[in-house]
């Protein structure tokens, strides 16, 4: 990325203030990166920016919210960072904000889908159009468009609405290219009995790892959630579909209207289970009712986190 | 020599059908994006050309199971007490699981070490163990995330397995490890499979000549203990760890488990069910001390576990088979190959003075 050198300068000078820098480097094959965690000046160099830096790095700050830190973002990760200072979860005097122009990341999982197998990629060439990722010794080109996450069909945020330090030049306002809640939209015009065998079917598999809620920037309860919580005792620890459809629940509406749909539950989930679109319907819910989106302003209150005697879009009187 | 049998790939569904008649068996397939180990379903499709997204471990140690079923009940006589009846709940039957890796088979072995030792032995998990039977595949291709070669094993290793199947030409190549292995390879579908042997041989040898030279890990246990108490080496190491369950859950070597009686009403069951030392809650004390307070105290115990505490009590075999999951099933893809070789190579700074 050309502006990876403006933005190792950025972090070169910040970084004596700083305990730490949290970017992205290079993983165990071409096809993956990884959280990296700058501490020192020659770690700086590793630092790789580009389509692989799928991670949510807001994920880390509460838990590092005691240090000095940075953090480097994408658009889409700005407004999870912007929702934990709305909800006090991070300070801003602590945070230092690293922002670039996006043009969208890949889907790991698109991308596994299209090639069968990603078990040994030899190397993975991404450029403005194509994926080429070599696998096994055979070269497979795919259409970067098809392989960019849905997140970033629908993306109106590519630069970081957040940042003390901005590298490259700003993107502005982008027309994304799918509207919000399509998959969501066919989804829902299945009858509900459709629906709810859709999610026994797709949770079975679940293992309850909760990588879910772990890589969640905004799941913070952490070390007391209702999923193992025997007291009060929500879920039963037994390996059955209704536990974890009652888990999905509870997180999705834990998540209304502070979720900024991310994706990163999805992305973290070891067995594929489509979980983001539990949060995208609360999310279209909120949307419609208080013409709410979580994550764009840092001044803003998010509506379940406040109560008003008459709201706008609920007409309670009349009911 | 072991016998050796031909099955042909379009006769696979048939003789597992066959299998099922007397057993329950286990193979893996699709389920959405992911492939996992499923109850045999001659309706389904098998899938095989690749390790399995999830393990087979749930077969023979369940994701849940029952323990005991208990109720209460009022004594008639004196309505202030309360009688409990409890029913143990052992499992029943016999079961075969096709086409696990050599890796997750020999998972297994880890677990027959704890839960069937000379001082103590599990009822629930012998009465499974004893009752599965493992026809393995062995690997024809391997990925960036395969180190069974680190950890003493290979991509054909027999160990734990009845039969091994050698992906051969049009099919598979059955060979018995064990002596049930040779009683179930008498079906009618398979073939006399003695002149595929040197194919099965030559499938083998590339396999196991294609993965990289394995480092050294002998130092392992030793080294891990030296940086131990060495909390700022774990904080790095651990940075990015998320301190889910994944990697755990995935794992054919992790046999952590919880109890906890799940009530409903005058009845209920005393379960136990996956657990996981990555989980804040799996070292909370009653008196809310945890001696695991962060994911670097958590993430020290897992890699610690594998690699130094278990080779210590058991003639040094390292609790892990190499297979990969927790690298590539990791969302923020910590490698503990990684882990453990910076922990050997780790040199303490030394101080003047």
């Amino acid at each position: 990325m050309k502006f990876q050198k403006e933005l190792k300068d950025s972090i070169r000078k910040a970084l004596p203030e700083l305990d730490v820098v949290i970017g992205w480097c290079g993983s165990f094959d071409p096809l993956h990166a990884t959280p990296h965690f700058i501490r020192r000046e020659e770690d700086i160099d590793k630092l790789e920016i580009g389509p692989l830096s799928v991670h949510n790095l807001a994920t880390y700050l509460p838990g590092l919210r005691s240090k000095k830190v940075g953090i480097v973002v994408k658009g889409c990760d700005s407004r999870s960072v912007i929702e934990l200072l709305q909800e006090k979860l991070i300070d801003r005097e602590n945070v230092t904000i690293f922002g670039f122009p996006c043009t969208g990341v890949v889907d790991q999982a698109k991308i596994k889908k299209a090639l069968g197998h990603v078990g040994n990629v030899q190397s993975c060439d991404i450029s403005d159009k194509s994926v080429v990722v070599v696998v096994g010794d055979q070269a497979h080109s795919l259409k970067l468009s098809e392989m960019l996450a849905d997140k970033c069909h629908s993306c109106r945020y590519p630069d970081a609405i957040i940042s003390d330090y901005f590298v490259g030049d700003k993107i502005g306002d982008a027309v994304p290219a799918k509207a919000d809640y399509e998959a969501l939209e066919t989804f829902e015009k299945l009858s509900i009995p459709e629906r709810f065998g859709y999610w026994l079917k797709e949770l079975d598999r679940c293992i309850r790892c909760y990588a879910c809620r772990n890589a969640c920037p905004l799941c913070v309860c952490r070390d007391h959630c209702a999923a193992e919580s025997r007291d009060p005792h929500w879920l039963s620890q037994e390996n059955n579909v209704r536990d974890k459809l009652m888990f999905q629940v509870i997180h999705a509406y834990h998540l209304a209207g502070r979720c900024t749909e991310c994706g990163e539950c999805q992305r973290a989930c070891p067995v594929d289970i489509p979980v983001l679109m539990l949060k995208q319907q609360m999310n279209k819910e909120i949307r419609d009712i208080f013409k709410y989106e979580a994550g764009v302003d840092p001044e803003a209150t998010p509506p379940l986190l406040s109560f008003k005697m008459e709201e706008e879009n609920i007409t309670e009187k009349d009911w | 020599m072991a016998p050796v049998k031909y099955l042909k790939s379009t006769d696979l569904k048939s003789w597992l059908g066959e299998l099922a008649q007397e057993n329950r068996v286990f193979a893996p397939r699709y389920e959405g994006d992911a492939v996992i180990f499923a109850p045999f379903d001659p309706e389904q499709e098998i899938f095989i050309k690749y390790a399995a997204t999830a393990p087979p471990k749930k077969t023979v140690f369940p994701q849940s199971e029952k323990l005991v079923d208990f109720m209460y009940s009022k004594d008639p006589e004196d309505l202030s007490r309360i009688l409990i009846e409890a029913k143990e709940v052992l499992p029943q039957g016999t079961a075969i699981v096709f086409g696990g890796r050599p890796c997750d088979v020999r998972g297994f072995t880890m677990f027959d070490r704890v839960y069937m030792s000379e001082e103590a032995t599990d009822i629930y998990y012998k009465a499974r163990r004893d009752n599965t039977s493992f026809i393995t595949l062995a690997c024809d291709s391997t990925e960036n995330t395969c180190f069974c070669h680190w950890v003493n094993s290979s991509p054909s290793d027999p160990t734990g397995s009845d039969i091994l199947a050698v992906p051969v030409t049009g099919g598979l190549l059955l060979k018995a490890v064990s002596d049930r292995g040779e009683s179930l390879l008498t079906s009618k579908l398979l073939s006399e499979g003695e002149s595929k042997r040197d194919e099965a041989e030559k499938v083998i040898k590339e396999v196991a000549d294609s993965l990289d030279q394995a480092p050294d890990l002998a130092q392992a246990p030793k080294k891990l203990l030296e940086v131990f108490d060495n909390i700022e080496f774990w904080e790095e190491v651990s940075a990015k760890c998320l301190s889910c369950g994944a990697c755990t859950y995935l794992c054919p070597t992790c046999y952590c488990f919880n109890i906890t009686d799940e009530t409903q009403g005058m009845k209920g069951s005393r379960i136990r069910s996956w657990d996981n030392c990555m989980s804040a809650l799996f070292t909370m004390e009653a008196s809310g001390h945890n001696p695991r307070p962060t994911k670097a105290h958590r993430l020290k115990n897992r890699v610690g576990h594998k690699f130094s505490y278990y080779p210590d009590l058991h003639d040094g075999v390292i609790s892990c088979c190499g297979c990969g999951r927790c690298i590539k099933s990791c969302p923020a893809g910590v490698d503990i190959r990684e882990i453990v070789l910076k922990a050997i190579a780790f040199e303490p700074t030394v101080t003047e003075g």
